[in-house]
C-alpha cells in the first residue's frame, strides 16, 4: 500500500485552515448515533475524549490505572510551549515551528508541524479557561521560561509540574462529560486488541483488570492515545505501566509503525543506584535554564572524586570542564536534549564521571545562587550583603523555581542539592516514533487515529523539550475533532457494531489463548527478569550510540530472550482475577517484539539524525567534529513499517519528506 | 544488593469478601538506596520464583506525582516522613532488624480489591459532580492574558491543584473523610476568575456526592494536613465550609 499523507493543498500557513474549510463534517442530531472509543486519558486522551463527547459523540475512555486522572502525562515537569510571543522576543508560530522542524533534525512532516505551532496558542487560552493555575507574574500575567533548542521565552509552566496542572485540566473537563453521561469511563481496564472489520477499525477487545473478564466493545472509529514504549528499555523515566500493548496490537492489525527506533534519552536523570532499581526519574530540563553542566578536567580529579577522596566543591573553577559552554556557546547549557545526552555519554566514557559507576556528571547551581543572590539583595537594597548572606538569597529565589525538584532528588539520593552539585546522567525518556499517522491523525488502517505520542507525527528524530505536553493537547483538543468528523461522515446511517461477529470472536479468541498460554506455562522465572535483560540489550546496543554489529547482535539477542520467555515465564495466580503479574507478561510480550523492530529500523537507517546516532556516521573532522551526520540524499523519508507476521521481517515503506519552507542543513547549536 | 534485614507483616486479602490476614515476610540484602516500593519489587520476586502469589499493591508513576500508590505503613499513610508518597519513601528511613507493618488504605468508601491495592473510584464521582469549569473546548477563546490573576491568588490556587488524589487523607481520618480532597478542588477553583460563577453549585454538588459516597463528616482533626505529601492545607476546608455556607444561605 502506497503511503499516502494527505497533506492539504496551499501555502503552509493556510493548509490548515483549508482543510478545516473543506473536510466533511457531522451533523449534531447524527453524532448522537456514532459511537467512538479512546483508548489513554493522558493529554491527548483526555482532550480527545471530552471534546468529542461536548461535541455530541458517544464516547468510551479506557485505562488501565485506576483513574483517568494517573495517566503518565501526570508526570510532565517543565512546561508546555506556546507561539504566545508575550515577551515580545521575536517568538512567532513561524519560529516555533521552525525550531521544531531543526530541533527534529528535519526528519518530521513541514505540515504537521506548522499546524502544531498554529494551535500552540489556542492551547494556552484554553488551559487558562479551564482554571489551569499556571505561574504569573506580580502583574497578574503568565509568565515563560525557556528550553532547550530554542533562543526565546516560549514555555509556559506550573512550578514543576506543569504536566499535572495540564491533565488534571483535560481530566476535569473530562469528567464533566462522565458526570452528563456523554463519556463513559472504563478504568482498570486494558486494550488487548483492536478488531478489524471490512478493513475497518470497528472496536477492541479490552481486558477488566479487577476481574479478568474479556469485555468486547465496538465502535465507529477507535482512538489510540496511549503513550509512548520507552519502558521497552525496562529503566526509562516513564511509568511503570506504560507500554506498547495497544499500539503494538494495532501494528499486527494492519497499522504501519513509524521511525521506531527514533528514542529520546533525556540528559538531566537521577543516575542508576543499583540492581533493584526499578525506574529513573527526570529532574527537569527547566533546570539547565539555571544549573551549569560539567566534569572535572584532570582525570586524576575525576578519579579522586570517584573513589571519594574528593568531593566536587574541592576542584578550583579552572579545573572544571563546562563541556556543553565549551562545546556549544551559541546554546551553552540549553542544547537539544539528543545532543545534551551525548556530550554527557562522550565525556564519561573518556573516564571524567563522577560517581561510583562513573556515569554521572555535575549539574551545578552554585553560580546561579550567587547571581540571584545578588539581585535579590540588589531588590533589597541590602548594602555590601556578605558572602553568607547572597547565598541565603539566592537558595531561596532557587527554591521558588524548583524547590519541589530539589526536595524530590534529595528523596531518591539522600544528599541536599543546594549544598552539593546535583549528580546526573542520561535516560530513555520519550518515543519519537510511533503509529505512522497521516495528516489527519489516521494510521494505515481506516477508522484507526492514534494521537500524542503514541503517533510518530511532529517531533522527526528529536523532540525539544516542552514540546510533548503541546503535542498531546493539540492533537485532544484541536485536531482531532475535526479529522475524525470527516472520516465519520460515511458513518451516520451505520448504525451500533455488533459486537457478536466473527471478527470479534476471533479476536477474542486470541486474547484469551494468549492470556491462557501464560497461566498454563510451566516457567521458573518472574516476568521482571525477561524484561531487565531485554533492557539492558536496548540500552546497550540500541540506546545513545548505536552501531551495524551491536544492532545485528541486539536482534539475536533479542530472539533469543522472546524464546526463552515463551518456554520459561512464570505467570502465578488465575486470569479470571486481579493479576498483575499477567499484566505484565503480556505487555513484555509485546515489548519483545518491538524492541527488534527498534532495531531492524536502526540497523537500516545509515545516517545519524536526532536522537538516532550511529557511530559510524559522524563528522570525522572541521568544526563540526563528532557530531550527527546526516544523510539527506537517501533517508530524509519517514521509514513506516508493516508487520508481516515476524517483527524481524517487516516491510518496508518509505514516506519521502519534502522540505518547501525550511532549508535542509547541518542542525548546528556552536 | 545491600545487608539490611527486614521483618514485613502484610495484609493479605483475596479479594473484597475475603476476610484478610496479616502475613509475615521476611526481606534480606535491602539496601537504604531501593524505594520502599522496589524493596517489595525485590520480595515479590522471590515469591513468584517459589511459586508464591505476590503481594498486589498498586503503583505507577513511582515519583510521587500520579497518585496511584497508597499503603499504610507502620500506622502512617505513606508511611514515615513527610510531603512523600510511598514510591519516594527509601529504606534509608528504616534500620536493620526493623519490623514494618504494611496495609492498605482503610476506609468504607475504599473497598480493598487484593491485598494492598483498594478502589478510589469515589474520588472520581465526586470530581464528576463538579469538579470542573464548565467550558467546552473552543479555539476562540479570550486571551490567556485577558483577565489578569493576582499572582497570590494563582499561586495559592496552584497549592490546591497539587492534590494527586492518592487518598491519603481518607485513610488517615479517624472519620474516613475525603474533605481535604474535596476542598483542594473546590478552593481552586473558586480562587480563579474562571471558576467563580459555578463556585456555590461547585461546593454543593461536590459535598453531596461527597456525602453519597460513604465518607465521614470531618472534625478538623488536622491528621489529612499532616499526611497529605503534598502538603495540601486546612485552609483550603475552611474556604470549602465558607462557599458550601454561602451556598446553602443563598440557595433557591
Amino acid at each position: 500500500m502506497a503511503l499516502d499523507s494527505k497533506i492539504p493543498p496551499g501555502p503552509i500557513d493556510k493548509k490548515w485552515t483549508y482543510h478545516k474549510g473543506h473536510m466533511r463534517i457531522v451533523a449534531p442530531a447524527n453524532k448522537r448515533r456514532i459511537d467512538v472509543i479512546v483508548v489513554g486519558t493522558g493529554l491527548a486522551g483526555g482532550a480527545a475524549a471530552a471534546s468529542l463527547a461536548e461535541m455530541g459523540y458517544n464516547v468510551k475512555a479506557f485505562c488501565f490505572q485506576d483513574s483517568a486522572r494517573r495517566a503518565h502525562s501526570i508526570a510532565a515537569q517543565g512546561g508546555i510551549n506556546a507561539a504566545k510571543n508575550y515577551q515580545n522576543d521575536g517568538d512567532s508560530t513561524y519560529r516555533l515551528f521552525y525550531d521544531t522542524v531543526k530541533g527534529g533534525d528535519y526528519r518530521a512532516r513541514e505540515a504537521n508541524v506548522y499546524r502544531l505551532a498554529e494551535v500552540s496558542a489556542n492551547i494556552i487560552d484554553q488551559c487558562v479557561a479551564q482554571g489551569v493555575p499556571f505561574a504569573r507574574d506580580y502583574g497578574g500575567l503568565l509568565d515563560n521560561r525557556s528550553f532547550g533548542g530554542v533562543q526565546v521565552s516560549r514555555t509556559f509552566y506550573a512550578r514543576g509540574q506543569t504536566g499535572q496542572q495540564l491533565l488534571l485540566g483535560a481530566y476535569s473537563a473530562l469528567m464533566r462529560q462522565v458526570g452528563k453521561g456523554a463519556v463513559q469511563m472504563f478504568d482498570r481496564h486494558e486494550m488487548l486488541d483492536v478488531v478489524v472489520v471490512d478493513g475497518k477499525a470497528r472496536g477492541i477487545i479490552a481486558r477488566n483488570l479487577i476481574t479478568g473478564e474479556i469485555e468486547r466493545h465496538g465502535a465507529h472509529a477507535v482512538l489510540l492515545c496511549t503513550g509512548g514504549y520507552g519502558n521497552v528499555f525496562f529503566l526509562s523515566t516513564n511509568a511503570m505501566g506504560s507500554n506498547v500493548t495497544a499500539a503494538w496490537k494495532a501494528h499486527k492489525r494492519g497499522a504501519y509503525f513509524g521511525n521506531p527506533c527514533y528514542t529520546q534519552i533525556h540528559p538531566t536523570c537521577i543516575p542508576v543506584s543499583g540492581t533493584h532499581q526499578s525506574k529513573l526519574t527526570l529532574m527537569s530540563e527547566s533546570l539547565r535554564n539555571d544549573g551549569r553542566i560539567w566534569v572535572p578536567a584532570k582525570l586524576e580529579d575525576a578519579q579522586a572524586i570517584r573513589e571519594g577522596r574528593k568531593k566536587g566543591s574541592d576542584i578550583p573553577e579552572a579545573d572544571r570542564d563546562y563541556y556543553l559552554e565549551r562545546r556549544y556557546p551559541a546554546f551553552g547549557n540549553l542544547v537539544p536534549r539528543d545532543v545534551a545526552s551525548r556530550a554527557a555519554k562522550e565525556r564519561c566514557d573518556a573516564g571524567f564521571g563522577v560517581n561510583k559507576t562513573g556515569e554521572a556528571v555535575y549539574l551545578d547551581f552554585g553560580a546561579a545562587i550567587e547571581r540571584y543572590g545578588k539581585l535579590q539583595a540588589n531588590v533589597l537594597k541590602i548594602e555590601n550583603p556578605g558572602k553568607e548572606k547572597i547565598t541565603e538569597l539566592g537558595r531561596a529565589v532557587v527554591s521558588e523555581k524548583y524547590g519541589n525538584l530539589f526536595d524530590m532528588y534529595e528523596n531518591i539520593v539522600g544528599e541536599n542539592p543546594y549544598d552539593h552539585a546535583m549528580k546526573i546522567y542520561p535516560a530513555v525518556h520519550y518515543t519519537m516514533g510511533g503509529l505512522w499517522v497521516d495528516y489527519n491523525l489516521q494510521t494505515t488502517v481506516p477508522g484507526l487515529f492514534a494521537l500524542g505520542e503514541a503517533n510518530f507525527s511532529d517531533h522527526g528524530a528529536n523532540r525539544l523539550g516542552a514540546s510533548a505536553l503541546m503535542q498531546g493537547l493539540a492533537d485532544g483538543y484541536f485536531v482531532i475533532p475535526y479529522t475524525v468528523g470527516d472520516y465519520l461522515a460515511d458513518d451516520i446511517r451505520t448504525g451500533p457494531i455488533d459486537t457478536k461477529r466473527p471478527e470479534f470472536d476471533a479476536a477474542e479468541k486470541e486474547v484469551v489463548d494468549r492470556i491462557n498460554h501464560f497461566i498454563n506455562n510451566k516457567g521458573t522465572k518472574p516476568v521482571d527478569e525477561f524484561h531487565r535483560r531485554l533492557g539492558k540489550v536496548m540500552w546497550d546496543k540500541c540506546g545513545m550510540a548505536r552501531n551495524a554489529q551491536g544492532l545485528q547482535e541486539a536482534i539475536a539477542e533479542i530472539r533469543q530472550i522472546r524464546e526463552e520467555f515463551y518456554r520459561d515465564v512464570r505467570v502465578t495466580g488465575k486470569a479470571n482475577e486481579f493479576n498483575q503479574e499477567l499484566e505484565k507478561a503480556g505487555r513484555v510480550a509485546d515489548f519483545l517484539e518491538l524492541g527488534e523492530l527498534m532495531c531492524v529500523d536502526a540497523l537500516n537507517r545509515n545516517e545519524s539524525c536526532g536522537g538516532h546516532f550511529r557511530e559510524e556516521y559522524a563528522e570525522m573532522e572541521g568544526p563540526q567534529q563528532g557530531e550527527a551526520k546526516r544523510d539527506d540524499a537517501n533517508y530524509a523519508y519517514v521509514a513506516a513499517w508493516e508487520w508481516t507476521g515476524d517483527a524481524g521481517k517487516a516491510n518496508l515503506h518509505k514516506e519521502p519528506l519534502t522540505f518547501e519552507e525550511v532549508k535542509l542543513t547541518q542542525r548546528s547549536y556552536k | 544488593m545491600g545487608n539490611m534485614k527486614l521483618t514485613l507483616k502484610v495484609w493479605r486479602q483475596n479479594g473484597p469478601n475475603d476476610k484478610g490476614r496479616i502475613v509475615d515476610y521476611p526481606v534480606n540484602d535491602v539496601s537504604e538506596d531501593m524505594s520502599f516500593l522496589e524493596m517489595l519489587d525485590v520480595l515479590n520476586d522471590d515469591l513468584v520464583r517459589k511459586g508464591e502469589d505476590p503481594i498486589a499493591f498498586d503503583h505507577d508513576c513511582r515519583e510521587g506525582i500520579c497518585g496511584m500508590c497508597s499503603l499504610f505503613i507502620n500506622g502512617e499513610a505513606h508511611g514515615p516522613g513527610r510531603g512523600i508518597t510511598t514510591c519516594q519513601l527509601h529504606m534509608r528511613k528504616f534500620k536493620d532488624g526493623d519490623t514494618i507493618y504494611v496495609e492498605p488504605w482503610r476506609s468504607t468508601a475504599f473497598p480493598v480489591i487484593k491485598d494492598l491495592a483498594t478502589n478510589r473510584s469515589a474520588f472520581d464521582r465526586i470530581q464528576a459532580a463538579g469538579g470542573f469549569v464548565s467550558v467546552n473546548t473552543s479555539g476562540n477563546l479570550v486571551d490567556g492574558n485577558a483577565v489578569p490573576i493576582p499572582k497570590d491568588d494563582a499561586d495559592k490556587a496552584f497549592d490546591a491543584a497539587t492534590c494527586i488524589g492518592c487518598g491519603a487523607c481518607v485513610a488517615t481520618c479517624p472519620n474516613g473523610s475525603a474533605m481535604l480532597f474535596t476542598a483542594a478542588k473546590v478552593s481552586q477553583l473558586s480562587l480563579l476568575p474562571q471558576g467563580k460563577p459555578e463556585a456555590k453549585r461547585r461546593a454543593l454538588a461536590m459535598v453531596e456526592q461527597m456525602d453519597k459516597e460513604g465518607f465521614g463528616n470531618c472534625s478538623n482533626t488536622g491528621a489529612c494536613e499532616v499526611e497529605c505529601p503534598k502538603g495540601i492545607s486546612l485552609e483550603h476546608i475552611a474556604r470549602l465550609n465558607r462557599e458550601y455556607l454561602a451556598a446553602v444561605v443563598t440557595q433557591e
